[in-house]
């Protein structure tokens, strides 16, 4: 058993901090929105459902016969991440217009919008199983939808005994790039001002002439993104995807963004990150069936010993 | 019922008749809280009576063309009601939101499954078996999570749901994903159910009226008001001496053990349960019946669940549409009409004035574009 666990410690590692960046890109949509608004935003993980469709879609249409390489990939890198990007919020401030505004302007309590968000997230799993899929698949039925690979699996340096491939090295680059820009947009700019300010007080926010309506479409936009750019390495890296792929991963995500303490970006980064290795380390015991299980379990335990999460919440200066 | 006379006064705010249904749902419910007893009584017998015939075929060949009308009423339509009026203690009158309700239906299943199975227990044993683990299980999920904020414990509840049947499907103990096949059919005196629905719709149905009585009881005692006055405002409740930590638990194994029952009950009439037969959408399915009828309400959550059972078996063509249409009825519920249905006019006071749910958003300020119906309802 130490065996095992010290012959795949490092392939692990690896492997958690790969799918722990994709974590920490999710988790940032709903530490943002649950910052301004106080609502978990179930729907989140089908606006990173939307962003691997749209690099799919993208993907297939230029049709890559081989992994490129050199420029061009990084070209494409960008494109598709935009494009995902794009999709991602437009879907997302579209659903904060539907699901969330009218509760809103109504001062309906959290319950309802909880519920309205789950209502939002069952529609747009059904929307993309019955109509999207079957009409980018060109066959009826729940299916699944697969991307070329456009990435090379070269194997760039090797820790260990644990192979660092350049797909491995593209996501954790990217995702900390966009985590970098997503804290400087937050804490530099006036919007982002705006954000902080609505976190903290929103009555107050208001009398200092924030326009509330555009703080929070301008949040689900930023978190939409971030999902998105989530949703474009995930097709790079996994290079598959289907309906229900946002559920257990939104989930995850969301632990994560409570692990690192709700509202705290660097939090989200940090409790991504430590929710891949710990569900990888785990799995190298238990096996990777029991992967779900153990990021669940890893939230009770937060939820009961440190609500706050590692980080804290830290409401006044990071909370978004 | 008591409790009622501080929102008696509140009389409904006429909004220019949006809906008709909606608006003689209304009426119904306020000629109900003025009926006389022997008003009552008489509902009562008609209800018991019309759930007697209501298997007759007449009515099965309007309600159900295309499949058998008693094992529709058993499942979905029986088991749903069972499960709604076990979610409404959690959700409706304790104020607690619980995505996980499933798990409880999958232990009360798993019960009578294995121990019917591998351990040739007696079938009625093993459903009070079941109903006894599930109020556990609720009690262990509740003791660490039922202090968290709401919408955690949310969260929470439906990684509990998750984790139970991803643990079922890796257990080969209890079958694994492949399930357990065989559950042996309950007998009663003498009598042994077999495969025909009919004696299984009747005990549905004795099982629906018990946790009704029960359910109804405990909402008019001590526990029940100790209950609305957690979901209205907890921090108040514990000023006022309430234990609200020891209530919220009992709500969630109160919950527990009648969605172990309906458990218990599906497993003896489908013979072969495996993980997938509990999925989260069961969960999300049977909230999603509880919120439309009204929750907190019985006969509204009744009509939910009833509702939310039949539709899809009626329109067996759009079937693979319904969760579409459920997702979309969720929004619009709660855009349009948060209380449901058909709520209790307690409930509705409650959520205009923005409690008994968690309280409201953050971001929210009340300005000159706020809804000046909400503000007068709160009145």
């Amino acid at each position: 058993m130490l065996d095992d666990f010290l012959n795949q410690f490092l392939p692990s590692t690896v492997g958690g901090l790969v799918i722990g960046s994709i974590y920490a890109l999710v988790a940032l949509g709903y530490t943002m929105v649950y910052g301004v608004l106080r609502l978990i935003n179930f729907a989140h993980s089908e606006i990173f459902m939307i962003g691997t469709f749209a690099s799919l879609v993208t993907l297939t249409a230029i049709a890559p016969s081989a992994p490129v390489t050199g420029f061009a990939l990084i070209g494409m890198l960008l494109l598709l991440m935009l494009v995902s990007a794009a999709a991602s919020s437009g879907a997302a401030v579209v659903l904060e217009t539907v699901a969330y505004r009218p509760l809103r302007k109504k001062g309906a309590t959290r319950l309802a919008a909880l519920i309205s968000a789950i209502g939002a997230s069952l529609f747009l799993q059904e929307l993309f199983a019955l109509v999207v899929i079957p009409w980018l698949t060109g066959k009826p039925g729940r299916n699944q939808a697969s991307a070329p690979r456009y990435v090379a699996r070269d194997t760039l340096f090797k820790i260990g005994n644990a192979d660092v491939r350049l797909d491995h090295v593209i996501v954790v680059i990217a995702a900390v790039l966009v985590m970098i820009t997503l804290d400087r947009v937050v804490n530099k700019t006036r919007i982002g001002r705006g954000i902080r300010a609505t976190a903290q007080d929103p009555e107050a926010a208001v009398l200092m002439g924030v326009s509330i309506d555009n703080v929070v479409r301008v949040t689900f936009l930023l978190g939409g993104a971030m999902a998105g750019v989530a949703g474009s390495l995930y097709i790079m890296e996994i290079e598959n995807t289907s309906y229900f792929i946002g559920f257990v991963l939104g989930i995850k995500a969301f632990t994560a963004a409570v692990l690192g303490g709700i509202g705290n970006l660097r939090g989200a980064l940090m409790g991504g990150v430590v929710l891949g290795l710990i569900e990888n380390w785990g799995a190298i015991f238990l096996g990777s069936e029991w992967k779900d299980v153990i990021a669940f379990t890893v939230l009770v335990i937060v939820l009961m010993f440190r609500p706050t999460g590692i980080l804290g919440e830290s409401l006044q200066k990071a909370r978004a | 019922m008591k409790g009622d006379e501080v929102t008696r006064e509140s009389t409904p705010v006429k909004r220019g008749g949006r809906n008709a249904i909606v608006h003689s749902l209304d009426r119904a419910r306020d000629w109900w809280e003025h009926a006389k007893v022997w008003q009552r009584y008489l509902v009562y017998i008609a209800l018991v009576v019309g759930a007697l015939i209501l298997p007759a075929p007449a009515i099965g060949q309007f309600m159900t063309p295309g499949s058998d009308w008693t094992t529709v009423l058993i499942y979905p339509i029986g088991t749903y009601i069972l499960l709604a009026v076990g979610l409404n203690v959690v959700v409706g009158q304790a104020g607690l939101l619980d995505l996980g309700f499933v798990a409880f239906f999958a232990i009360g299943g798993y019960s009578v499954a294995y121990y019917g199975v591998e351990h040739g227990w007696n079938y009625w044993v093993t459903v009070v078996w079941g109903i006894a683990l599930a109020a556990v299980s609720g009690v262990i999920l509740g003791a660490p999570t039922l202090r968290l904020r709401g919408d955690y414990l949310a969260i929470v509840t439906l990684g509990f749901g998750e984790i139970i049947r991803i643990t079922a499907n890796n257990t080969d103990e209890i079958g694994g994903a492949r399930g357990i096949p065989g559950i042996p059919h309950p007998d009663l005196f003498g009598f042994k159910f077999k495969l025909d629905p009919a004696p299984y719709y009747y005990l549905m149905v004795a099982a629906i009226v018990l946790v009704i009585i029960f359910s109804v009881r405990l909402q008019k005692s001590r526990v029940g008001r100790a209950w609305a006055a957690i979901r209205e405002d907890e921090d108040a409740a514990e000023l006022m001496g309430v234990p609200t930590f020891k209530f919220k638990l009992l709500a969630f194994a109160i919950g527990a053990m009648i969605g172990g029952l309906a458990g218990g009950l599906y497993a003896g009439k489908a013979v072969f349960i495996e993980p997938n037969t509990f999925p989260f959408i069961l969960s999300a399915t049977i909230l999603a019946a509880v919120v439309l009828g009204g929750s907190g309400n019985l006969p509204g959550v009744m009509l939910g669940a009833f509702l939310i059972g039949w539709l899809p078996e009626r329109f067996r063509d759009l079937a693979d549409y319904r969760i579409l249409a459920f997702g979309a009825v969720l929004v619009l519920m709660m855009a349009l009409r948060p209380e449901g249905l058909l709520p209790s006019r307690r409930r509705k006071a409650e959520l205009h004035e923005g409690t008994g749910g968690m309280g409201t958003m953050g971001a929210e300020v009340p300005g000159p574009d706020t809804d000046v119906s909400t503000a007068e309802a709160a009145k």
